[in-house]
């Protein structure tokens, strides 16, 4: 338990400490609001389907939530380029515990980091139905976390450079981001990309986001919490096996 | 298994990599409290048989005790009985010298009353005590290393290894780093385990020497018996006598090119 809490500590301490890394992040959801919020907002209300900013908003929490989450699994091949990483390895603790500290303070981060993309949109003019949904939408948001920093490790265990980053945002994340509903309505959508769209976890983050935020969405939230939890549960299973057989 | 004497036994131990054997039927052992040389050139087996000690690989034959305890079947229990410096720094540079032992005392289940009692005293040892509150990213390479001893020590290991402790340091900072060690050794009766390119830290400070070359061991002793075996004057001769001279060239891993960027970029990421 204590490896788990110095663990989850470690990210949480060495994200607040990165200022820039905070305010880095923060540019890319503002840019998707503003230029898409408003730019294509005019087009969305004259095709009938509502207020843009208010639709993609939930839609860039969930990005940046990916985006922070997969990024700070990642982090695994920096410990383990920079030597950190062996430290843990030969520590007399179970490497599941160092492998579920490590995702717990990734979710962490991750879940803060939407939470200011959330402060964000309510000041670019994002209300959501009600104040009381923020609560379950922060919940929703920590699980969204958590299935991508489980990920991001079970990812990163099995790469032994960051030369396969690249290749894992333009495979990976950014995919998963783009087909995910996060940026358009699933419910008129070619059945094809609404077929993918139902393979990617993140349609359904971004699902139950905008039942809380909004009012509106495409699955269950049954389906929603119940594929989220269930591919979080699976990932950290297949992240911990990876991660116990990393050899270093 | 359990020597009373020796707190390491090898016995033909042995690893392979497909095809490539690294290490093959090397059997030795370390008596408790003594000084242990382990010598090769580049690529002869060092890195590979640490390794193997310390749990972080899997042997192909062979058997190992560490302690009284296999790092096969009992991982923990051997990780608790030493600790380790790496050939590569191993700090976490975003926390600060404090955190980062805190850390390897939570890690290492330190009562928090021995830590109150043991940071301070290994952080005087290797005389960083006015810079613990620092991020080690601010720290010289020398300060590193002496941060990691401090550390490696912080749970009362009875076996510290320490792999080429000295690479790239300054004499005074290689002096300092062997008085800390040989002061523990003394002390607190810390058996050691380190390799070295240095012959002549090895002579001055190992009380018993073993020589790997391609993943075998050719000559293990006391300096003066591996000088006496081979006829020559000082380590460093019977070295190159034993492992010959032809120069040995390492297949350059990505860790390398990162210690290389490291080093271009001023030991910032």
């Amino acid at each position: 338990m204590k490896a788990i809490y110095i663990m989850w500590l470690r990210e949480v301490k060495r994200f607040i400490r990165s200022k820039s890394r905070i305010v880095g992040s923060l540019g890319q959801p503002i840019l998707f609001l503003v230029a898409l919020g408003y730019g294509l907002g005019p087009v969305f209300a004259k095709a009938g389907q509502g207020n843009y900013l208010e639709f993609i908003a939930p839609g860039i929490i969930g990005m940046s939530i990916i985006f922070s989450a997969i990024f700070n699994g990642m982090q695994v091949i920096w410990d383990r380029q920079f030597g950190f990483l062996k430290e843990t390895m030969v520590a007399p603790v179970s490497r599941l515990s160092i492998m579920f500290g490590r995702t717990l303070g990734g979710a962490t981060v991750a879940g803060a980091q939407g939470t200011l993309v959330l402060i964000l949109a309510m000041l670019a003019g994002f209300r959501p139905v009600s104040w009381f949904a923020i609560i379950p939408a922060l919940f929703i948001m920590l699980l969204i976390a958590l299935l991508f920093s489980a990920l991001g490790i079970m990812v990163a265990s099995r790469l032994k450079d960051m030369q396969g980053f690249q290749l894992i945002m333009n495979f990976l994340v950014m995919p998963l981001f783009f087909l995910s509903g996060a940026l358009f309505p699933l419910n008129n959508v070619p059945s094809a990309l609404l077929l993918v769209a139902r393979f990617d976890p993140l349609s359904y983050g971004v699902d139950a986001l905008r039942f809380f935020l909004i009012g509106t969405s495409m699955f269950s939230l049954t389906l929603d919490i119940g594929v989220l939890v269930g591919v979080s549960a699976l990932f950290l299973v297949i992240g911990s096996y990876f991660f116990s057989r990393m050899e270093v | 298994m359990e020597s009373m004497t020796n707190i390491i036994e090898v016995k033909d131990l042995g690893k392979s990599f497909g095809d490539f054997v690294a290490v093959k039927d090397v059997t030795f052992s370390v008596e408790r409290g003594g000084i242990f040389a382990f010598l090769g050139p580049n690529g002869a087996g060092k890195s590979t048989t640490i390794k193997m000690l310390t749990t972080l690989l899997h042997p192909t034959t062979g058997t190992i005790s560490i302690n009284g305890h296999d790092p096969m079947t009992e991982p923990d229990a051997a990780r608790q009985s030493f600790g380790i410096v790496f050939q590569d720094p191993s700090l976490d540079e975003d926390l600060t010298a404090l955190e980062n032992l805190e850390l390897h005392g939570v890690l290492y289940n330190v009562p928090k009353e021995t830590m109150k009692k043991r940071i301070p005293e290994m952080l005087a040892l290797v005389e960083l005590s006015d810079r613990q509150n620092d991020f080690v990213r601010e720290f010289s390479g020398g300060m590193k290393r002496r941060l990691e001893i401090a550390r490696g020590l912080l749970h009362h290991p009875k076996i510290i290894f320490l792999d080429e402790p000295t690479l790239g340091l300054d004499p005074q900072t290689r002096n300092a780093l062997w008085g800390y060690v040989q002061k523990l050794n003394i002390e607190e009766g810390i058996t050691v385990f380190f390799t070295t390119h240095y012959m002549e830290e090895a002579d001055r400070i190992a009380k018993h020497i073993a020589i790997i070359d391609h993943g075998v061991i050719i000559a293990q002793g006391t300096s003066d018996a591996l000088q006496q075996q081979t006829g020559t004057a000082t380590l460093e001769e019977a070295f190159l006598k034993l492992t010959g001279s032809a120069i040995r060239d390492e297949s350059s891993s990505t860790l390398d090119h990162m210690r290389q960027a490291r080093q271009m970029h001023g030991g910032r990421r």
